[in-house]
């Protein structure tokens, strides 16, 4: 006989508010149904009552953790709208500031699954190490959360010393291999609470359409660095981790490794950083007529805007927003399915979902 | 004040529980609220400890511009908290619904529905404010337990945990200017 569980939607396992509905069968979970919307703040409808300064101000707020991909993809949208470039230096900045964001998300993450592990030793030391992106990113932008650095044309700060960013990073890439990364990846508190659940397999992922660190532990190579570069990611080289298993432990795995290809592109950007101007600094800012569609990978996935504007409008028509959790959250149905229940709340949380992207 | 009521005013002072909550916030508050609980900021110095149930908590945390969806689980885990309780406003968003103000869709700000009695401003507030605001409201936890057993004396047994929220809501009232 089958019952019914719900988790949530505010429950301690969750960051987030929403529901998930757990079909049990014993300890087995048969079927899972997810009920969300209770982040949902009209951030689109608000969208067309602003004008192009403060969406920008707007966007940043879709979500506190991948802050700057989200006026970062908006700004890109705009630009091709007024037809501005971004000069060099500015597409630098951008790479920077993307990358130290998803290393941050990353190590987030790895502390919230240490938590739903019940490591929680290992959530501690990742939040410490967390702290450390945060010093680099208040470094360069002045805020922890929201930084703000992106405007239409080029970016608001200017990295004054590289060098010295440089070797705050490099210290961190030092702690990250010496600690974070062989605990994950040898340790077997980790390791057994993580292979073989959860697994989705090649084909699912492509049915279900997963994006990001979920669909390369599944065994899709995509990452729209590589598949459709922007800023300066044309100008980096980088590995795209894959792996082939698809279960929790894939994708743990493929967001270490993509820690130290983070460290290694932050490198790159902050050394071959060309001077130059920060933005095109156009005072008057002139929109035409259109639909302009920008995509970058988050620390999630891709995340899509469509921004469609009419000349002389101060404000868009509309501002439409695809997150990365969107197409994943489905393939958690079917990553549960014949899990036991105790291992739901790490399996929902190895997408690393973010429902307020999502609800928006 | 009796021997009694000094030490429970000690002990409430010393050990505030928490229970957060998000109403609809982007994740930035409750980032940084995790973060003012973790090594650098070591907010568990003051006994601070994030509870997994509201039954367990002392202070309640609230970040988010409050979605029409989440009113219900405001008042529902308001009530739950056992008194002498209190709460906390995380970021802007609670205050004053900050940069969503006039979406249709929220129902803020959070003292239209439940009375506040700190507010962190902030957007994100930083974890250093966050744990400044969690230890006022621990003062105000510790004074406002201190005014409860007067008052649930002089009523019989049955509505005694009515007459406890009727006392924290009278306590508020006096607390907010």
């Amino acid at each position: 006989m089958s019952y019914k569980i719900p988790m949530g939607p505010y429950h301690p396992a969750l960051e987030e508010p929403y529901k998930l509905d757990m079909i049990c069968e014993g300890e087995t979970v048969i079927d899972a149904n997810l009920h969300i919307g209770f982040n949902f703040r009209g951030i689109e409808h608000l969208a067309e009552t602003r004008n192009y300064i403060q969406v920008i101000a707007l966007m940043e707020r879709v979500c506190g953790i991948c802050s700057n991909i989200h006026t970062l993809t908006l700004c890109q949208a705009m630009e091709q709208l007024t037809g501005l470039n971004p000069p060099p230096r500015a597409q630098y900045i951008r790479v920077v500031v993307a990358e130290l964001e998803r290393l941050h998300s990353h190590v987030l993450w790895a502390g919230i699954a240490a938590k739903l592990m019940g490591f929680k030793t290992m959530f501690m030391t990742c939040f410490e190490l967390r702290e450390k992106v945060m010093d680099v990113l208040q470094a360069i932008s002045g805020n922890r959360v929201n930084y703000s650095m992106n405007r239409i044309g080029g970016v608001n700060r200017d990295i004054d010393d590289p060098l010295a960013v440089l070797a705050m990073v490099e210290q961190l890439e030092r702690e990250m291999v010496r600690t974070v990364i062989p605990i994950f990846t040898t340790s077997t508190t980790a390791t057994s609470r993580c292979a073989g659940i959860g697994v989705l397999t090649r084909e699912k992922a492509i049915s279900c359409g997963v994006v990001g660190p979920t669909a390369r532990a599944s065994g899709l190579p995509q990452d729209l660095r590589r598949a459709a570069p922007y800023a300066a990611y044309a100008e980096m080289e980088f590995d795209v981790p894959v792996q082939q298993s698809g279960d929790v432990k894939a994708r743990l795995l493929v967001r270490a490794l993509e820690i130290i290809e983070s460290c290694r592109i932050l490198r790159q950007a902050l050394t071959k950083m060309p001077p130059g101007e920060l933005s095109t600094g156009d005072e008057k800012i002139v929109f035409t007529t259109g639909t302009a569609t920008s995509r970058v990978e988050a620390p999630r996935g891709e995340v899509m805007y469509s921004v469609s504007w009419r000349e002389g409008s101060r404000n868009p028509s509309r501002v439409h927003v695809r997150t990365p959790t969107f197409t994943n959250m489905p393939a958690v149905r079917w990553m549960v399915r014949g899990a036991r229940l105790a291992d739901t709340p790490l399996i929902q949380a190895s997408i690393d979902p973010c429902y307020s992207c999502t609800d928006r | 004040m009796n021997l009694w009521n000094r030490l429970m005013c000690y002990c409430r002072r010393r050990s505030p529980w928490l229970f957060h909550m998000n109403s609809g916030s982007c994740n930035g508050c409750d980032i940084e609220l995790v973060a003012s609980l973790t090594p650098r900021y070591d907010a568990e110095q003051l006994g601070v400890r994030l509870e997994g149930s509201p039954r367990h908590a002392d202070i309640l945390c609230i970040t988010g511009p409050v979605t029409h969806n989440s009113v219900e689980a405001i008042k529902t885990v308001y009530g739950q908290v056992c008194g002498p309780k209190a709460v906390v406003a995380i970021g802007s968003c609670p205050a004053t619904t900050n940069v969503f103000i006039d979406s249709r869709t929220l129902d803020g700000p959070l003292n239209r529905h439940i009375p506040v009695d700190v507010f962190v401003p902030g957007c994100p507030p930083r974890p250093d404010a966050i744990i400044q605001g969690v230890a006022k409201a621990a003062e105000i936890l510790a004074e406002r337990g201190n005014q409860l057993p007067v008052e649930s004396v002089m009523v019989p047994i049955g509505e005694s945990a009515c007459a406890c929220a009727d006392a924290t809501q009278h306590a508020v009232s006096e607390v907010q200017p």
